[in-house]
C-alpha cells in the first residue's frame, strides 16, 4: 500500500475512535444530569459553599431518634458553629479543598458519645458547586470502638484488610500495564483512563442499559432501555474495556509501530490520549463523585476485628479468582505463554512462529480489560472522572516495584504497596499516605531498579 | 457575534502572560528534553518549587524579594537533585514515571493540613507580591489600562510581562549561547549516543543531572513569574496537565530548537484563546445547537481546550514528532 493512504487510513481510524468515544459518553452524562440533578450548579442559591450534617443519637428505650441541641462543631481554621433544635448545622467555607471537622466532645450531654472515637476529627473535602455532609455517629452509653491507644489490634487489621484491598484492585491495572510493556516496551500512561473507563462505562450501563439514552429506546426492557443490575453492568464494563483495549491498539498504537514510531513518541502519545480522554470523561460525566445505583450505602459486617461492606467482600473475592485466572492463563493456554515468550525475547519468539501481533492485541485486549474490572471494583465506593489519574502513582510505584514487565511482579508490587500506604497511617497522617508509594518507588530505584521479580538485564 | 472584541483578547493573548509562562517553562523542558532527552513529566513540580520558594520565603518568613527567588531556585535544584539522583543511570522511562508521580506528590505535599502555617495546605499563599510591583523601577501605574495598537494590558500584568520578556529572551540566548558551548556539544552527545559519549570519557550522568537542574531553575522561575502575576500561590493551580501543555507547547514548536519554545507557547495560546473566545461568543442559535449536540455549555467549554492538547499532542507525536517546523536532524523523540 502506499504509505499516503496507509497514513490516511490510520487517521481516519483515529478520528472514527475518538468520535465513538465522544458520541458513547456524551450521550450518557447528558441524560445523567437532567435525570439526578445533583450536577451542575449552585441549588443553594446565593449562599456559599459549606459542610453541614445533623446530630442525633437513638433513645435505647423508646428507640426514638433524638436531635442534639448545642453540640460544638468546629472546621479548623474557618470557625465553629452549634447545632439547632433539629440536630442540624451548617458552617460555610471559603473555598473547595479539605477540611477537618472537629466535634468537640466535651459539649455532648451526659452519657452521648461517638460510635467511632477514632474518627473525629474527620476529614472532609468539599468539591466545587457542593456542599459536604459529614457523620458523626452517636450512641447512648459507652462507644463500642476499642480506643486503647493509637495503634490497637484492631485498627491493624482493618487497615491490612483495606489494603489487600487496595492491593488487589491495583493489581489487576498494573498487570494490563507490565504486560503492554512486555510485550511492546511502551509504558502507557493511559493505563489510568483504562481504569476510569471500566468506571464510567458500568456506571452508564447500571443506570440506562445498552441504549437507554436514545430518546425512543429507552422504554424497551432492560437490558436495552433501562439500566441493569450492577452484576451485569460490571461485565459489560469490562467488556467495553477490552473493546476500548482492542480500538486503541488497532487504530493507534498498531500503525504506530509499523510507521516505525519511536517507543519515546509512543510514550508520548499514551500521554496524549490520557489528557485526551480524561477529559472527555469530565466534559460528558461532569465533575463531581457520583456512586452506582445499587449497593451504594451498605452497612458493614462484622468479621472477627475487621469491618468490611459485603460489596468489598464479594469483589475482593472476585478479585482473587480473577487474579488466579489470569495467572493460570499465563501458565496453562497457548495465548498466555506466547505472551510471556514475546515479553522475554521479542526476536526469538517471532522466530518460532509466534504471530506477535496477535500477541499484542490480546494483551492490549486483556489488559484493558483487566483494568476495567478494577475500575468497576474501585466504583463501588466512588466513580469520578479522574480517578484512574489518581491512582497512576500506585499503579506505577505496583509496576516498578514488581520489575517491569513481570505479571507475577506487579501482583506482588501491588500488594505490597496496598498494604504499606495503608499501614502507614498508623505512623503518618493519611492525607500524605499516598507520597508513600514515591518513597517506595525511589528507593527500589535507587537499590534494586530491576524490581523484586525482574532480572538485571531488563534495565539497560 | 463581536469579533473586535475576540481579535481583542486573541491579539492579547498573543504576548500575554500565559504565552510568556509557559513559554520560559517549555524553554526549560527544551535544555531537559529537547537538547539532553530526559524525559521530565514533572516540569510543572519545578514551577511548584519555584513558586513556594518565593512565596514561602516572602510571606511565611517575611524576606525580600531577591531572598525569595534564590531560594525558589535552590528548591527548584534540590527537587531536580531528588529526581534525578535515583534514575538517571536507568533507561529513559523510569524519569518519565518518577518526574510524573513527584508532581503530584509535590502537590500534595503542599496541600496537606499539617503544612498549613508555611503553605497555607488547600488555601494557598496570598499577599506576597505587593512588593514585586511596588519597586520604583515599575515604570507603569498598576489599575492604568495600556493600549498598543490591537493589543491591550493592564498596568500590573505589564509589569510582570516586562520583567518576564525580558528574562524569558534572556534565558533563550543564554541557552543558544550554552547549547554551542563545549558543555552543550556534550549534552547533545549524550544524547544522540550515550555509550559513544562515555567511551569519550564525558560523565553522562553529571551531565544529565545538570541538563535536568538547569531545566529544572528554568521551569522554578516560570512558577515564581506566574504566582507574581496571578498575586497568590493556589497548589491544586500546579496540576500535572500543565507539564502536559508545556510538551505540546514544545513539540509543537519543535524539541532541540532554540526559538521553539516561544513560537510553540504563541501558536498555543492563540489557539485557544481565539477558539474559547469564539465558543463563548456564539450567538444563540449555533450555541443553543452546540448544547444539543455536543452538550456544550459554558461550564465545560474550559475543558475543550484539554481535549484539544491531548489530541495534539497524540497527533503530533504520531505525526509530527520534530514538530511543525522542525527538522528530523535535531529530533528528539527518538529512541535512546
Amino acid at each position: 500500500m502506499h504509505p499516503a493512504d496507509r497514513r490516511r487510513r490510520n487517521l481516519i481510524g483515529l478520528v472514527a475512535a475518538i468520535v465513538a468515544v465522544l458520541v458513547m459518553s456524551s450521550a450518557s452524562t447528558a441524560s445523567a444530569q437532567s435525570d439526578d440533578g445533583t450536577d451542575g450548579g449552585s441549588d443553594d442559591g446565593a449562599a456559599g459553599l459549606g459542610i453541614f450534617g445533623q446530630l442525633d443519637y437513638e433513645d435505647p428505650d423508646s428507640g426514638e431518634e433524638v436531635p442534639l441541641e448545642g453540640v460544638t462543631i468546629e472546621v479548623t481554621g474557618v470557625g465553629t458553629v452549634e447545632s439547632d433544635a433539629a440536630g442540624e448545622f451548617r458552617i460555610e467555607v471559603p473555598s473547595p479543598g479539605e477540611y477537618e471537622v472537629i466535634l468537640q466532645v466535651d459539649t455532648l450531654p451526659e452519657g452521648i458519645n461517638l460510635r467511632n472515637p477514632d474518627a473525629n476529627p474527620l476529614q472532609s473535602t468539599v468539591t466545587e458547586n457542593r456542599d459536604r455532609r459529614v457523620l458523626f455517629p452517636l450512641v447512648f452509653g459507652e462507644a463500642e470502638a476499642d480506643t486503647t491507644g493509637a495503634v490497637s489490634f484492631r485498627r491493624v487489621a482493618q487497615l491490612t484488610a483495606e489494603g489487600l484491598k487496595l492491593g488487589l484492585y491495583l493489581a489487576m491495572a498494573a498487570i494490563g500495564l507490565t504486560l503492554i510493556f512486555g510485550t511492546t516496551g511502551l509504558v502507557n500512561f493511559a493505563q489510568a483512563e483504562l481504569v476510569t473507563w471500566g468506571m464510567l462505562c458500568a456506571y452508564f450501563f447500571n443506570f440506562y442499559g445498552f441504549a437507554g439514552v436514545i430518546g425512543f429506546l429507552a422504554p424497551l426492557p432492560p437490558p436495552f432501555g433501562g439500566g441493569v443490575n450492577l452484576v451485569w453492568a460490571a461485565i459489560l464494563g469490562m467488556i467495553a474495556g477490552g473493546a476500548l483495549g482492542y480500538v486503541l491498539n488497532r487504530f493507534i498504537f498498531r500503525g504506530a509501530r509499523r510507521a516505525g514510531v519511536s517507543l519515546i513518541a509512543q510514550m508520548v502519545m499514551t500521554i496524549g490520549l490520557s489528557i485526551l480522554l480524561r477529559y472527555v470523561f469530565v466534559y460528558v460525566f461532569g465533575g463531581g463523585p457520583r456512586t452506582f445505583g445499587d449497593f451504594a450505602a451498605q452497612r458493614a459486617w462484622k468479621l472477627g476485628p475487621v469491618e468490611l461492606t459485603p460489596k468489598d467482600i464479594v469483589a475482593m473475592t472476585l478479585s482473587v479468582i480473577i487474579l488466579i485466572g489470569v495467572a493460570s492463563y499465563l501458565e496453562m493456554t497457548r495465548m498466555g505463554k506466547a505472551m510471556r515468550a514475546v515479553s522475554d525475547d521479542r526476536e526469538l519468539a517471532e522466530s518460532t512462529g509466534i504471530d506477535v501481533e496477535k500477541v499484542i492485541t490480546w494483551v492490549w485486549v486483556s489488559g484493558a480489560g483487566l483494568a476495567a474490572v478494577s475500575g468497576v471494583f474501585f466504583g463501588l465506593d466512588q466513580v469520578k472522572w479522574d480517578f484512574g489519574f489518581r491512582i497512576l502513582l500506585l499503579v506505577f510505584a505496583s509496576v516498578t516495584l514488581g520489575g517491569l514487565g513481570r505479571p507475577y511482579g506487579a501482583l506482588v508490587g501491588a500488594l505490597i504497596v496496598g498494604l504499606t500506604i495503608n499501614l502507614s497511617t498508623l505512623l503518618i497522617d493519611a492525607e500524605v499516605k499516598n507520597m508513600i508509594a514515591l518513597l517506595i518507588m525511589a528507593l527500589i530505584l535507587l537499590f534494586r531498579p530491576q524490581g523484586i521479580l525482574g532480572r538485571k538485564e531488563r534495565i539497560g | 457575534m463581536d469579533w473586535g472584541f475576540i481579535l481583542e483578547r486573541t491579539f492579547s493573548t498573543m504576548f500575554g502572560v500565559e504565552v510568556m509562562v509557559f513559554a520560559l517553562a517549555a524553554v526549560g523542558l527544551n535544555v531537559q528534553f529537547g537538547y539532553a532527552g530526559l524525559l521530565n513529566f514533572g516540569q510543572v513540580g519545578f514551577m511548584a518549587a519555584g513558586a513556594y520558594g518565593l512565596g514561602v520565603s516572602m510571606s511565611y518568613f517575611q524576606w525580600n524579594l531577591a531572598v525569595g527567588v534564590l531560594f525558589g531556585i535552590v528548591y527548584s535544584i534540590i527537587l531536580a537533585l531528588i529526581l534525578g539522583l535515583p534514575t538517571l543511570r536507568l533507561r529513559a522511562d523510569y524519569l518519565a514515571i518518577v518526574t510524573i508521580a513527584a508532581s503530584e506528590a509535590i502537590r500534595l505535599f503542599v496541600r496537606w493540613r499539617v503544612m498549613k502555617p508555611v503553605t497555607g495546605a488547600s488555601e494557598g499563599i496570598g499577599e506576597f507580591s505587593d512588593r514585586f510591583y511596588d519597586t520604583s523601577l515599575n515604570p507603569f501605574t498598576v489599575g492604568q489600562r495600556y493600549e498598543f495598537g490591537p493589543f491591550s494590558y493592564v498596568g500590573r500584568d505589564l509589569w510582570v510581562l516586562l520583567v518576564g520578556w525580558t528574562i524569558l529572551i534572556i534565558t533563550v540566548l543564554v541557552v543558544k549561547r550554552l547549547m554551542s558551548s563545549p558543555w552543550g556539544r556534550a549534552l547533545k552527545a549524550i544524547r544522540e549516543d550515550e555509550d559513544a559519549a562515555r567511551a569519550l570519557g564525558k560523565n553522562a550522568y553529571s551531565y544529565k543531572l545538570q541538563a535536568l537542574a538547569f531545566g529544572g531553575v528554568i521551569g522554578g522561575i516560570a512558577g515564581m513569574l506566574q504566582v507574581l502575576q496571578k498575586g497568590s500561590i493556589q497548589p491544586d493551580t500546579f496540576n500535572p496537565v500543565i507539564t502536559f501543555t508545556i510538551w505540546a507547547i514544545l513539540i509543537l514548536g519543535g524539541p532541540g530548537r532554540t526559538w521553539s519554545p516561544i513560537v510553540g507557547s504563541m501558536i498555543y495560546w492563540t489557539l485557544v484563546s481565539f477558539l474559547e473566545n469564539v465558543l463563548r461568543g456564539l450567538p444563540e442559535g449555533p450555541s443553543d445547537t452546540l448544547e444539543d449536540t455536543i452538550g456544550l455549555s459554558e461550564f465545560n467549554v474550559s475543558q475543550v481546550r484539554f481535549i484539544l492538547v491531548g489530541l495534539g499532542l497524540l497527533l503530533l507525536a504520531r505525526y509530527r514528532p520534530q514538530g511543525i517546523f522542525g527538522s528530523r536532524e535535531e529530533m528528539a523523540l527518538d529512541d535512546r
